[in-house]
């Protein structure tokens, strides 16, 4: 099932369940497969039309009401254009308002770089209260949806509309707010986020046949990020390396760098858009052309193994 | 519904007084924005609006959104006289700690009903709560009041769009039209145009009125409530930016954030006696 359908779904149950929840979308509710919500739900499930600031501050209004709405857009429209409006109207304001964004960084694949989120994470990150959140399968993407209705507060949802191949069996259950660590290993912690999990887990395959014992641990949830999770790893394993879909500058490779750079400095390495802008072709083009592959993550893990043991 | 003239007229007198003297007390704010929309403010609060000082999360009350965020002084004033907070903390205007800062925040202001400050946004939001209280079916009215400069942001007419789309006649706004904004006067700066027109083109019902004529703006009001024909409405009021007292009308486009001394506060309290 693909991601938008999942998390449509969930927005239905809730919807039917409680009547806080409204969605509002900004002409890509067929993107983002939530049109079909205005049928069951014509007065809480509307669309603004091409206008993301007036989305985000409309979302304001109704969460003042004592709504729970969610507001879906592309990555870099839900979070980049409306900057402002999120961080003064939703988060100053302490608004239960829910963002989500889709198609994040290369995943945009043939709409190319304008419509590229590189520095999504980065933005929401620095805006204080906001939880920002990127589900790794549709398992995690289901099991999260009741607790992001729960939190008070804004969350950011990084959605990857596709299919993602299944990460975790039905019965997973998680905390939103505490890390998974998905490989035990001594050498080297491989800490990545979203569609690079994928390829952490190819990387942990391949350093294996190696002889190298990597531990891989999924950040679903990049704020608050699980310090406590990622320390204890780096403490056993002396070294690390990130790996995201998302500029090196702001999202996982950064929040990592300042936890442990204060708390436990080991050698680290990363794998990420190395500060440039996306670019039009298919996915797995532009994982090779941006380098958010295993093999690049291999390599780092093992130039990290090697600072460690310099 | 008070209509008496010389109530508000003593009123907003007494309004204008409490906002000269708590940020007199201070030295510096917005004194122009904040003296030109005391009159609509006044008819709202102490005429038109369904709210209780005792209970001012109420559901289903009416609801004000100040977009001109910077206006905040003059909201406390009525809020502080109504009875909202006590009229000593109006002393803490803009004070580290305050629960009284230079654009309205709803969570620390009892009576505010939306944070605002960033142009353009407070509309929208207003916007939003008109659409809540639609789906709640509680009947509130939502009120708005926008600057004209405030009216150059893009995110205005992304709201007076989506506002007409969908019928939100229980949506008030008001233009606080001074004519004047930071940097000058907004005929140079950016002209609005024929502002009316501009409305009325989004299908909102226009009415023009002297913003500092209670009584006008009370009869607007009212034709807004029942003539508006199911569109959202704006009165666009013809304002003076730093009404009611002489230095600060002089002032011009320098009264948008002007200093002020003990000496000038008393110079406009007796203009205002």
């Amino acid at each position: 099932m693909e991601m938008r359908a999942i998390f449509a779904a969930e927005l239905d149950q809730m919807m039917e369940k409680d009547e806080r929840v409204v969605v509002i979308d900004a002409d890509l509710s067929k993107a983002n497969g939530t049109l079909f919500l205005r049928g069951k739900y014509p007065e809480r499930a509307f669309d603004v039309g091409v206008a993301e600031q007036n989305m985000a501050s409309i979302a304001a209004g109704l969460a003042s009401y004592g709504f729970v709405p969610f507001i879906t857009s592309f990555c870099p429209f839900a979070t980049r254009r409306i900057c402002d409006q999120l961080a003064v109207s939703i988060a100053y304001a302490r608004q239960n308002v829910k963002i989500v964004g889709s198609d994040p960084g290369i995943s945009a694949e043939l709409n190319g770089g304008t419509h590229m989120g590189m520095e999504d994470i980065a933005i929401m990150r620095s805006i204080p209260s906001m939880v920002v959140f990127e589900p790794v399968d549709g398992i995690q993407l289901k099991k999260a949806m009741p607790q992001i209705l729960k939190h008070e507060g804004p969350v950011y949802l990084r959605l990857f509309r596709k299919k993602r191949p299944q990460i975790f069996n039905e019965d997973y259950e998680f905390d939103l707010f505490k890390a998974d660590v998905l490989k035990e290993g001594r050498d080297v912690s491989i800490i990545a986020s979203g569609i690079m999990v994928e390829e952490a887990l190819k990387a942990h395959a391949e350093l294996k046949s190696q002889g190298i014992e990597a531990e891989v641990i999924n950040v679903h949830t990049l704020k608050p990020l699980d310090s406590e999770v990622i320390l204890k790893s780096v403490q056993k394993t002396g070294c690390a390396v990130t790996a995201e879909n998302h500029n090196i500058i702001g999202g996982l490779r950064s929040a990592v760098a300042e936890t442990i750079s204060e708390y436990f400095p080991v050698p680290l390495k990363s794998v990420g858009v190395q500060d440039v802008f996306g670019e039009v072709g298919r996915l797995e083009e532009l994982k090779d052309i941006f380098g958010l592959t295993a093999e690049t993550i291999a390599v780092q893990a093992r130039k990290a193994i090697a600072a460690k043991n310099s | 519904m008070i209509k008496d003239k010389s109530f508000f007229a003593e009123k907003s007198r007494e309004i204008r007084r409490l906002t000269v003297e708590c940020i007199g007390d201070l030295g510096v704010g917005h004194l122009g924005g904040c003296l030109s929309v005391i009159d609509v403010l006044t008819v709202l609060y102490y005429s038109v609006m369904n709210v209780d000082p005792k209970n001012p999360c109420r559901e289903g009350r009416d609801r004000l959104v100040l977009s001109k965020g910077h206006a905040g002084p003059a909201l406390y004033s009525i809020l502080a006289d109504k009875g909202f907070f006590p009229k000593e903390e109006l002393f803490t205007l803009n004070r580290a700690g305050t629960n009284l800062p230079s654009h309205c925040d709803m969570l620390r202001t009892p009576g505010v009903d939306m944070t605002t400050g960033a142009l353009g946004q407070g509309f929208s939001c207003a916007v939003g709560i008109a659409i809540g209280s639609k789906i709640k079916k509680d009947n509130a009215t939502v009120y708005a009041v926008i600057g004209d400069g405030e009216s150059q942001e893009g995110q205005i007419w992304e709201a007076a769009m989506y506002a007409a789309h969908r019928r939100l006649d229980n949506l008030i706004a008001c233009t606080d039209y001074n004519k004047l904004q930071i940097d000058g006067p907004t005929e140079e700066i950016n002209t609005l145009g024929d502002l009316g027109a501009k409305w009325a083109s989004f299908d909102w019902f226009v009415q023009r009125v002297d913003g500092h004529d209670h009584l006008a703006i009370l009869t607007a009001i009212e034709r807004a409530k029942t003539n508006s024909d199911g569109r959202p409405s704006m009165i666009i009021l013809d304002t003076v930016k730093g009404k009611g007292v002489s230095f600060i009308e002089e002032a011009g486009a320098n009264n948008h954030n002007m200093p002020i001394t003990s000496e000038q506060v008393q110079i406009a309290l007796k203009e205002l006696s």
